[in-house]
């Protein structure tokens, strides 16, 4: 196709992700540099009979004023990424210089919000990536083995916690386990403990969520992994069955080579949505003891008083980041094989 | 695939279907549940005293007469304003889905015909774009569109959809387009056509399975999506997923759990319905850039 044709047939395209999303990362790259004003304060003499007192009050009338002149705020340079809130050198020095053991030091600095986030987030997809692409290829193996007949409807009930959005699946299930549902009240009962519920303790609301979070993606991977077995050539697998190789040693040695590149496919993206993990907090109610990267941000965006943009804007920088380092095993491996095909 | 010679003995045929009674009842119940109980009464879906209210209805009974009670659906519909917000995602759902296509069809198109390099280039960087979190795609968005005042209405709201779903419906659609053979279009070039004539009489009528599968895909992000409606929109506009976390309540005020409970499964009952029909469609999309690819 010659290039102007391309042109014109890939303008529209280009032009939305451009503008909606090539230009908000770099508006949000600028916005990371400026911080909210400070508020405007003027000293208000007073006297009465009995002596003159200075007080210190907020001029609204001016605070306004520079909002309106500056909207961006005032230019923060990397101030804050390394404040409380996010990166907190200073802090993490200071822990460093005071706390004796290093366990107290490391206790210290998983108590501040950015890093607290980003142990959350990290751990869950840790622990859900692996688990999601263990179960749905279990469960593609085990509905493969079926009778072709059933197997239609077996498949539509096992995608429907993919489909639904994940505030929706994390709320149905919130429902089932909260202390006044059927699963919390029965395991309340089981433990003999009235006050046994899912906010009550970290660990329980971690655990929680990473299996909505294995609840919801298995059924991505099920899909890719089933569609995937479908083309698993026939005869490999009758020469191993003639050879007597058992039903494991099938799957290890001639099912999974074919499917390699599949499970690093599936594992790539499902690792990707993870990282965003965000909605299932909310669903779960569970905002004191799990928060994750996307999270913060969200939190700093509908900031009662002033949305914290810069705020946001420096989490949002960190978190593109991190979905780089993710990412760029991949990309490296792309580069080379381009490279090789030249 | 069974020639008789892959011989699974009982227990292997028992425990299989075992596991898959279990998975599937992991994965259906909590809708079931969900679906059984907005029609009760919250004391006995929530209930505080005996779960096994939600079954045998007590409060529910004693409130509203009968076992049975659609009180949740008819408030969240009306009080609750659901309606609005359905009028809303359904204007957000179809215009996202045809922008999405039209435009999808026509890069995805020339991607798969460019034989240069760029093309590979363009399709790495949508898949950075695709890894995105999306909020901190809005986080970049909401300063500039409050400057601009077009914060809070839905066709802002709609192209922004439309950019973050481009880069997955461009890989759905190039693989696509890449199982269509090239000699059809070139056939149409030699007798003429142009390259738009040739997209628009050759290979679109071809395509239908690729396009019902991209659209399917965009409507569920349109439909599906939480953090761009939920900040983008203000209280009026906001589709149905908003209104359901606005149901829950905040600190600030008590919120109506039971409308929530009938919005999650008015919300969820046609989406259920389209995947039951398309089902084929939803499952090679999902596998389309996996295996072929």
């Amino acid at each position: 196709m010659p290039n102007k044709t391309f042109f014109w047939f890939f303008l529209p395209t280009g032009l939305a992700m451009i503008l909606f999303i090539g230009l908000p990362i770099i508006s949000t790259g600028i916005q990371s540099f400026y911080a909210q004003h400070d508020q405007v304060v003027k000293e208000v003499k007073k006297c009465d009979p009995f002596g003159c007192t200075v007080s210190i009050v907020v001029d609204n009338e001016e605070t306004t004023k520079l909002r309106e002149a500056k909207p961006l705020g005032k230019f923060n340079g990397f101030g804050t990424y390394v404040d409380r809130n996010h990166l907190a050198i200073d802090e993490i020095k200071k822990f460093w210089n005071e706390t004796e053991s290093f366990g107290a030091f490391v206790d210290q600095v998983t108590n501040l919000p950015f890093y607290k986030a980003l142990i959350f987030t990290l751990t869950y997809c840790l622990f859900v990536t692996p688990n999601v692409l263990l179960l749905g290829f279990i469960i593609a193996l085990s509905l493969n083995a079926v009778a072709r007949k059933i197997r239609g409807p077996l498949i539509f009930g096992t995608i429907l916690p993919m489909i639904v959005t994940p505030l929706v699946g994390s709320l149905v299930l919130f429902w089932m386990i909260d202390s006044q549902g059927i699963i919390g009240a029965n395991i309340q009962n089981l433990m003999n403990d009235p006050y046994l519920s899912l906010k009550s303790s970290k660990t329980l609301t971690w655990i929680t969520i990473i299996i909505y979070g294995i609840w919801h993606h298995s059924p991505f991977a099920f899909v890719v992994f089933y569609a995937a077995l479908q083309t698993v050539p026939q005869e490999p697998v009758e020469a191993a069955i003639i050879d007597g190789a058992s039903r494991f040693q099938r799957i290890k040695h001639i099912v999974l080579p074919h499917i390699y590149p599949v499970v690093t496919f599936v594992a790539l993206i499902s690792l990707m949505d993870n990282f965003r993990v965000f909605e299932p907090i909310i669903g779960f109610s569970a905002e004191g003891s799990a928060q994750s990267l996307s999270w913060l941000i969200y939190d700093n965006l509908v900031n009662e008083e002033v949305i914290l943009f810069g705020s946001a804007a420096a989490t949002s920088m960190m978190t593109i980041v991190g979905i780089a380092i993710l990412l760029a095993p991949v990309l490296i491996r792309t580069w080379k094989e381009f490279k090789t095909a030249r | 695939m069974d020639y008789g010679l892959d011989r699974k003995s009982t227990s292997l045929k028992t425990f299989n279907t075992v596991f898959i009674i279990v998975w599937l009842l992991i994965a259906c119940f909590p809708f079931i549940w969900t679906f059984w109980g907005s029609f009760k009464v919250r004391a006995d879906f929530f209930s505080r005293s005996d779960w096994w209210y939600a079954i045998s209805a007590f409060n529910t009974l004693i409130e509203t007469g009968g076992k049975f009670t659609t009180d949740a659906y008819t408030q969240a519909w009306t009080e609750g304003e659901f309606w609005k917000a359905s009028k809303n995602t359904i204007i957000v759902t179809v215009f996202v889905v045809s922008i999405s296509l039209f435009l999808g069809t026509l890069g995805a198109y020339a991607l798969s015909r460019s034989t240069e390099r760029y093309a590979f280039w363009i399709l790495i960087a949508a898949l950075i774009f695709r890894a995105m979190p999306h909020i901190t795609l809005v986080s970049g968005y909401l300063f500039p569109f409050f400057q601009l005042q077009i914060w809070g209405i839905l066709p802002t709201t709609i192209v922004v959809l439309v950019a973050i779903n481009q880069p997955f419906t461009l890989w759905l659609l190039y693989s696509f387009f890449k199982t269509v053979p090239k000699e059809l279009d070139e056939s149409a070039l030699i007798d003429g056509c142009s390259y738009f004539q040739a997209f628009r009489h050759i290979i679109m009528p071809v395509m239908w399975p690729g396009v019902i599968t991209a659209g399917l895909f965009s409507l569920m992000l349109a439909y599906n999506d939480f953090t761009v409606t939920a900040l983008l929109l203000n209280q009026e506009n906001h589709t149905m997923v908003p209104k359901i976390q606005s149901y829950l309540g905040t600190n600030q005020h008590e919120g109506n759990l039971m409308w929530a409970v009938s919005a999650v499964v008015s919300a969820t009952a046609p989406l259920f319905m389209l995947v039951m029909f398309f089902q084929r469609q939803v499952i090679s999309g999902l596998t389309a850039g996996a295996v072929k690819g």
